[in-house]
């Protein structure tokens, strides 16, 4: 129940946001917002598999690009009017990008994934981030989408019955996109599915040994996540109306695992506080001082050596301390 | 053929300077199972400590020392302050906290050193081009890096097969609790092995300082190498680190140098240099890849 | 002087943050890259607009303004943050600082979208110059092809006829060679991207004595130049094969840095330390005054930059009424440091580009002084299908 109450308090929160951010004077608190539910979901993808699934991806950021990218390459053939390889139109429909996002980015991680679940420990970190560092060059190669200047998208992807050149508008149905995204994964974390994955994380062996196809499991997680990546992206890109490969670098991906950590790996809101923490962090030090990243690292220091399991560790120790 | 063999002496130089970082990093990671992102800012430290020295005091050879001091002092510290308490933890908790620790370094460079890169002009002795045979110039203070990195190679085969040290080396990177079980003082081995590998780290980055620019952020730039290169020799293995660094850095030039040659042998030009230039700069990953799909410990993994 | 350095970076701190700024100050809000290795281009900028800032005790064409500074980190979506939390919180109409292009691609068009004008002092990026322009979008800088087009000028009337083009495989990168393509008339022999991030151009430097090009033009920004002019003095090449480049390749800090081994090398250039006018003499004795670093043309960039709108602010008293300020500015009515200037269709400059020599200072180290004048009253390539 607590659980249930948190979550109806944090989406209370989002949901408030926009009225909150105009009577207080400071709009970009939506903007902030906006973030942080998509940093959010893109940090709560590659918790499902490094939390519960004890799979440390170094490339998530990969398909957070992809999905990114999906959006901004069908913007790109919608205002030049060519199709993609001849055949596919260009478009700026969101019931057409986001599935298309999806689709992209669950195909690009079930090839990563199967390659890379060959491996484990160590190795599996380092050949994620392999694939994700091929992937950012390729798109910092590739000169019809901008390469490194990135692609601007002339508008948001539009809705019917929505007025998406309003600001307010998008950060709803990012909302509400965020909002059916963590229903649909809590139950996925809940379901037989999910204990299987938390079981495979504590003792791989013990699962073969109970005749669960431990990399089928993996790899159909591994897919999942990514496809929860793209999705993320896909809303990024029609936020920021902007798409490039800075998205999909290794220090993204490493951003991503930093508000996983953070917030508390393998706990379901951990990847919102995280996310909420580092952003919120960023904008307010930035605006502070300059050199606003000695301070950002002596936090982030303090808070790892200060305790176990993230904000969401230090919230359980602070509740439970009371004894 | 003399650009072969030029590009060949070009991989080699490329391949030590990635040795010396690498050996340091994978016996942090081999032997405390620490994953150091902060690697590269003790390779930072020896460049901006050491170049800073020598372009104040118009001498690269008293830059050397400072530069080594610097880093293995720095090293001391992130072992002693922060990575100790760090061993039992996890893996992620490790990685947090050296991404902090990259952050902290970069902007202390910033408000210590300025934003502006620093700094030193080639020892006298190693500047200009000598003719290694009729008609094949080289600089000679690539010779020395490559010099110095096979002599630190040496140096190390020695210690980690000849001296006490070593042994527990050895021991400590195929099996790190029989170590600790034998009534070792693991502490001081591992402050031992951070040091000398934020030692490395800084000799790398004041060798390196005369050629590239000394400027904030230059860690980063050959931290991801460094690890690829880790990971390929096989994680705790000296001579994984050599091996495969040597065969990192001529395969990384031969690519750069060659590929794109090669596709304009039946491509058109401008798209050949584009599709060399982009495999070629894929190319350490798709390498690593690769190996790891046949082999998934590496080359030399102790152990497996 | 580390410690003066410090001190000095306090003290433009403390203007930053001061209460000096009267209630009625105009926002400017600056958004600029200051960490990571790029960190000092975005340095200079803000601290070229800070110069002439002081200059005015505080104002700009007489109006008081209090300027608004945030670092991007080089991070498209931090840099779209901080210009809604400008415009959004402190009620900003005017912003400006970004250096590089991605950042501006993701920043500008929301900027411009709002009704705020943003006024370039560095990326001039293709994809906002020709269909994709916009009135309150202005460029004081140049557009990014201009720079090396100028370089492709110098080649041919160096009277170079087999050329050898390096770059790094991103866009910028491409963009260079295009653009030094376009206004080179004799042979390209050779081309090369080098990666991203590569700092070692030993296989390069082989290469391109391979080929026996009677000119090198290459392009790395930063410390990349650094290394490669550096390593291309240790090849043995400097003084062999004639080199000429664009502008960012040679910056007053890539300058300092590579000393001698820049010796004899043709620079191109919009801007230089010794151009002969009274705005120029009067920004380089200032910057040197108060400044104990190079002065780069970042610097003159962020000057001109905060001179345009002082012009602007001195006809239209603020931000008030932006149209005025739109249609002030686009008169480019102010002495800029660089001689003459004017706004082309797409409202990036007009402008001249020179050829530099890189000869000794006397002191040790080495300085630019120009030479020729290259292109006269150039605008750029992108102009004609901007429709405004």
């Amino acid at each position: 129940m607590p659980r249930l109450l948190a979550a109806l308090v944090i989406l209370a929160l989002f949901a408030a946001m926009p009225e909150v951010a105009s009577a207080m004077g400071q709009s970009s608190l939506m903007t902030l917002a906006a973030r942080i539910l998509i940093y959010a979901m893109a940090a709560a993808s590659l918790n499902f598999i490094l939390g519960y699934g004890g799979m440390i991806s170094f490339g998530h950021a990969a398909f957070f690009g992809i999905g990114s990218y999906t959006v901004g390459i069908l913007a790109h053939h919608l205002a030049s009017g060519e199709p993609l390889f001849g055949i596919i139109p260009g478009s700026g429909d969101m019931a057409v990008t986001l599935p298309a996002a999806l689709l992209v980015s669950g195909i690009a991680a079930a090839i990563i994934g199967a390659l890379s679940l060959r491996t484990g420990g160590v190795q599996f970190i380092m050949i994620t981030l392999a694939f994700a560092q091929m992937l950012f060059f390729f798109f910092v190669a590739l000169p019809t989408y901008g390469g490194e200047d990135g692609t601007i998208i002339s508008s948001a992807n539009s809705v019917p019955g929505l007025n998406m050149r309003r600001k307010a508008t998008v950060y709803y149905f990012i909302l509400g996109v965020a909002t059916v995204y963590f229903l649909i994964l809590w139950r996925l974390v809940h379901s037989s599915f999910g204990e299987v994955l938390k079981g495979i994380r504590q003792n791989e062996r013990r699962m073969t040994a109970m005749g669960i196809p431990v990399y089928r499991y993996k790899l159909f997680a591994f897919i999942l996540a990514g496809m929860g990546a793209g999705l993320a992206g896909a809303l990024l890109a029609n936020f920021l109306r902007f798409a490039s490969p800075d998205i999909m670098h290794w220090t993204k991906s490493g951003e991503l695992m930093i508000m996983v950590i953070l917030g508390g790996v393998g706990s379901f809101f951990g990847p919102i506080l995280g996310a909420a923490a580092l952003l919120v962090l960023e904008f307010h030090l930035a605006g502070w001082s300059e050199h606003w990243q000695l301070a950002l690292g002596a936090i982030l220091l303090l808070v790892v050596l200060g305790g176990r399991g993230g904000i969401n560790g230090l919230l359980a120790r602070l509740a439970g301390g009371r004894r | 053929m003399i650009l072969v063999l030029e590009q060949i002496l070009n991989g080699l130089q490329y391949g030590v300077m990635l040795f010396l970082l690498a050996a340091g990093l994978t016996l942090i990671f081999g032997i405390m199972g620490v994953i150091n992102l902060a690697h590269g800012s003790l390779y930072m430290i020896g460049a901006f400590a050491g170049t800073w020295v020598a372009a104040h005091t118009g001498s690269f050879w008293l830059g050397l020392p400072v530069a080594l001091t610097a880093a293995a002092v720095a090293g001391l510290l992130i072992e002693m302050l922060v990575v100790r308490r760090l061993y039992e933890r996890d893996h992620l908790d490790q990685v947090l906290a050296t991404f902090a620790l990259i952050l902290l370094f970069n902007e202390l460079i910033v408000l210590l050193f300025g934003r502006q890169p620093i700094f030193t002009p080639l020892p006298e002795l190693f500047s200009g081009s000598v003719q290694l045979f009729e008609g094949f110039p080289y600089p000679p203070y690539r010779l020395l890096i490559i010099a110095t990195g096979l002599l630190v190679a040496l140096g190390l085969w020695l210690l980690i097969n000849r001296t006490r040290i070593g042994m527990l080396v050895r021991a400590g990177s195929t099996n790190r609790d029989m170590v600790r079980a034998l009534g070792v003082d693991i502490r001081m081995l591992y402050t031992i092995v951070f040091g000398l590998g934020a030692l490395l780290a800084g000799l790398a980055g004041y060798m390196a300082g005369p050629i590239l620019a000394v400027q904030v952020g230059m860690g980063e730039q050959i931290l991801l190498a460094t690890f690829v290169v880790v990971v390929i020799g096989g994680v705790g293995s000296i001579r994984g680190a050599f091996v495969a660094g040597l065969a990192l850095g001529v395969v990384d030039t031969a690519m750069r140098a060659f590929l794109p040659g090669f596709f304009r042998t039946f491509m058109e030009p401008a798209a050949a240099d584009n599709l060399g230039a982009g495999i070629a700069s894929m190319g350490i990953y798709l390498l690593m890849a690769i190996v790891l799909l046949i082999r998934p410990k590496g080359l030399f993994a102790p152990g497996a | 002087m580390e410690l003066r350095k410090f001190l000095l970076g306090a003290a433009a701190v403390g203007l930053l943050a001061s209460p000096v700024a009267a209630e009625d100050a105009v926002k400017i809000g600056v958004i600029t890259t200051l960490s990571g290795k790029a960190g000092y281009l975005g340095q200079d900028i803000r601290d070229g607009m800070l110069l002439a800032i002081a200059m005015e005790d505080g104002k700009l064409g007489g109006v008081p303004v209090e300027l608004l500074v945030e670092d991007d980190g080089l991070k498209p979506g931090n840099g779209r943050q901080i210009a809604e939390k400008y415009m959004g919180d402190e009620g900003v109409k005017l912003l400006t600082g970004i250096v590089f292009s991605n950042v501006a691609g993701a920043t500008v068009p929301d900027i411009v979208e709002n009704g705020a004008i943003y006024v370039s002092p560095n990326a001039g990026p293709s994809n906002l110059a020709g269909e994709g322009c916009n009135e309150n979008y202005f460029v004081v800088s140049w557009q990014n092809d201009a720079l090396h087009e100028a370089a492709g000028a110098a080649a041919t009337k160096l009277g170079f006829s087999k050329a050898f083009a390096l770059a790094p495989n991103y866009q910028a990168g491409k963009d260079a060679i295009t653009g030094f393509k376009r206004t080179f008339e004799g042979e390209t022999v050779g081309e090369i991207y080098t990666q991203l991030d590569q700092t070692d151009f030993a296989a390069e430097m082989a290469q391109i004595r391979a080929a026996e090009p009677d000119v090198v033009f290459q392009f790395q920004p930063g410390g990349l130049g650094i290394a490669f002019l550096r390593q291309y003095q240790q090849a043995g090449l400097l003084g062999q094969i004639p080199m000429v480049l664009s502008e960012p390749s040679t910056d007053a800090v890539v300058l300092q840095a590579v000393g001698d081994a820049a010796l004899g090398i043709h620079a191109t250039a919009h801007w230089n330390i010794d151009f002969d006018n009274e705005a120029n003499r009067e920004f380089v004795a200032a910057w040197q005054e108060t400044y104990d670093r190079p002065i780069t043309y970042y610097a003159s960039q962020g000057y001109d930059t905060a001179r345009l709108i002082a012009s602007a602010f001195a006809q239209t008293g603020g931000v008030d009424d932006i149209d005025a300020l739109r249609e002030a500015l686009r008169k480019a009515d102010f002495a800029s440091v660089r001689g003459d200037f004017a706004f082309g269709q797409n409202q990036h400059p007009v402008q001249d580009w020179y050829l530099l020599d890189i000869v000794e200072d006397g002191n040790g180290s080495v300085k630019a002084v120009t030479n020729a004048k290259l292109l006269e009253d150039y605008g750029d390539s992108y102009a004609a299908q901007c429709e405004m």
